[in-house]
């Protein structure tokens, strides 16, 4: 009994606990390419960076404050320089829009041609970010690392296998929570959020009741940028940050927001967490697992694991390539993509 | 002078011209229906007087207020409504929420509008909270009228209603027009299915490639042998 109890605990703390994090991280960066789809038509390549963007900001002013000596005691500083990073992030996603995409907007580009506009803009933003912050990879939280550790998990309940869970993965999933929470209220209960669903849903019809569309592109944005902001620095502050992880993020992220069905943002948040526990899932060697569960004394003679980490993007476009033959719409049901 | 007018009606969406200078005028409390065979710029001539195409020639005064040079969202706030024939309602929102939108530039209380919306098409009043895209093709009508009642319309347009919903709906469908109309409303309604729409009109006018070919009251024009010659197939 005691074996199944500790294979269950393994799989909590190398499995469940990680993957629930990395798939917040991933449902808010799926939510900006989904919303963006929705309301703007085009799949926003940009949105890797954008999230590299809000971090490096959340970063730099981490670091400010923590040079004034300003910390949130046992949260990482960089939650009190995440506002600003939003903030910010939001502000360039206006002015993105305004320099860049409102031009196509106007001229009525195909959706394809708002999509290669967007791969340069993230070419553009990719080299600024590294100009300012550089390519290095960055460590950048603070305050407890460790909300349960293994050596207190052990000493509370005498298992011989450990359960960590750290700050910085609470964090993403309170916030996560929470943001997504306040997103669906906005987009359900109040006024300009039942226009910007009437706008992605309808147009035309949209315009015929009178909606603005240059307020509803706005108001996404604003969204569309916060929410990339908290994304990037959750993912940071849980792995580390570094400029150039957030290009080969694109594939889980689209995947994500694809499996959901590309407009749909309830869609997204669950395609956040597919593709996020696949990835974990698959990539995990489970050989002390089964030598729980086997018979005592024996254990698996290889790793017993599907794929090798190295491969875990390829889980990502294995899933994206499989709902696009099977359900281009996505799981629940978005516009087609 | 009539309520909505629309004079001299020339232009099209920037090829040939597919209004020539037509002309329809709708009285508040009257029913006005425009007909004609494929073709014939009925919905453009529609369009145009929404301000959805721009007119080579011609005006659209409302109340006697010229409103040519205004956008569609200026015309619905002047209280025009339009539905169109085709995706009119919002289809992943619930039925409420189609109507809230159609009231969207509103900006004071709309409780006593809706009521009177489920009132004038009670079946909507059980569904509300279902979403729109998931009504038959009949109720999703309503709903697209209903929007459009929202604002509280001085003229409501429609493009082909009955398109696509069963005789029986469609009777049941323009009993409530008539209804509206009595209400004070002005109603334009473009058809293809000229009989059943003429019967209940106060006006009617046979467009043949965007020009007016007749015009006259619905009684007069079903009773025109060449109007029944040629456009209600006998």
């Amino acid at each position: 009994m005691e074996d199944v109890v500790n294979a269950v605990v393994l799989v909590t703390n190398f499995l469940v606990v990680p993957a629930t994090a990395y798939g917040c991280q991933l449902a808010l960066g799926a939510l900006g390419v989904t919303l963006v789809y929705g309301v703007l038509r085009f799949s926003n390549f940009a949105q890797g960076e954008t999230m590299s963007f809000g971090a490096m900001v959340t970063i730099l002013f981490t670091w400010l404050l923590q040079s004034w000596g300003v910390g949130l005691g046992p949260l990482p500083t960089a939650l009190l320089a995440l506002p600003v990073g939003m903030g910010v992030t939001a502000g360039l996603c206006l002015l993105t829009d305004r320099w860049v995409f409102r031009f196509y907007r106007r001229t009525k580009a195909q959706p394809v041609i708002f999509l290669v506009v967007s791969v340069g803009l993230m070419f553009v933003m990719n080299g600024f970010i590294r100009f300012v912050i550089g390519p290095a990879d960055r460590v950048f939280t603070d305050g407890t690392r460790f909300l349960l550790t293994v050596r207190e998990f052990k000493a509370f309940t005498g298992l011989s296998e450990g359960l960590a869970i750290k700050t910085t993965q609470t964090l993403s999933l309170v916030v996560a929570v929470v943001l997504v929470v306040l997103l669906f209220w906005f987009l359900e209960k109040t006024r300009t959020g039942k226009s910007m669903r009437a706008y992605s849903d309808n147009e035309d019809l949209a315009l015929l009741s009178g909606v603005s569309p240059e307020k509803v592109v706005a108001v996404t944005w604003l969204i569309v940028g916060a929410l990339a902001a908290v994304a990037g620095t959750l993912y940071g502050l849980d792995k580390s940050y570094k400029p150039f992880t957030f290009l080969s993020l694109l594939l889980p992220i689209f995947a994500a927001a694809i499996v959901g069905g590309l407009g749909n943002p309830l869609g997204a948040i669950v395609g956040g967490f597919v593709v996020a526990f696949s990835e974990v899932f698959l990539t995990y060697p489970y050989r002390k697992f089964l030598a729980y569960l086997g018979p005592e004394g024996w254990r698996p003679d290889g790793l017993v694991q599907f794929l090798s980490t190295d491969y875990k993007f390829a889980i990502s476009f294995f899933i994206l390539v499989v709902v696009l033959l099977v359900k281009p719409t996505g799981v629940f049901s978005g516009k087609s993509s | 002078m009539s309520f909505l007018v629309g004079e001299d009606l020339t232009g099209g969406y920037g090829g040939p011209d597919i209004l020539q200078g037509c002309a329809i005028a709708a009285e508040r409390r009257e029913i006005t229906v425009v007909v004609g065979p494929n073709g014939a710029g009925k919905s453009t001539a529609m369009r145009a007087l929404f301000g959805m195409l721009k007119l080579r020639s011609g005006k659209v005064r409302l109340d006697g207020e010229d409103i040519t040079a205004l956008a569609p969202q200026a015309r619905a706030r002047k209280g025009m409504g339009f539905v169109p024939q085709t995706d009119n309602v919002f289809r992943s929102m619930t039925v409420q929420e189609n109507l809230e939108m159609g009231a969207f530039v509103r900006d004071d209380d709309i409780s006593d509008t809706l009521e009177e919306v489920y009132g004038l098409f009670p079946a909507l009043k059980d569904k509300r909270r279902q979403p729109a895209g998931e009504l038959s093709g009949g109720q999703r009508q309503q709903v697209a009228i209903g929007r459009a009642l929202m604002n509280r319309p001085r003229v409501l347009m429609l493009d082909e209603p009955s398109a696509g919903v069963s005789p029986i709906v469609s009777h049941e469908l323009f009993e409530r027009i008539l209804d509206i109309a009595r209400g004070g409303v002005a109603i334009l309604i473009v058809e293809q299915n000229a009989r059943q729409a003429l019967e209940l009109a106060d006006k009617g006018y046979v467009l043949v490639q965007g020009r007016n070919r007749f015009t006259g009251t619905g009684a007069a024009l079903l009773g025109n042998p060449e109007v029944r010659k040629s456009f209600l197939g006998g």
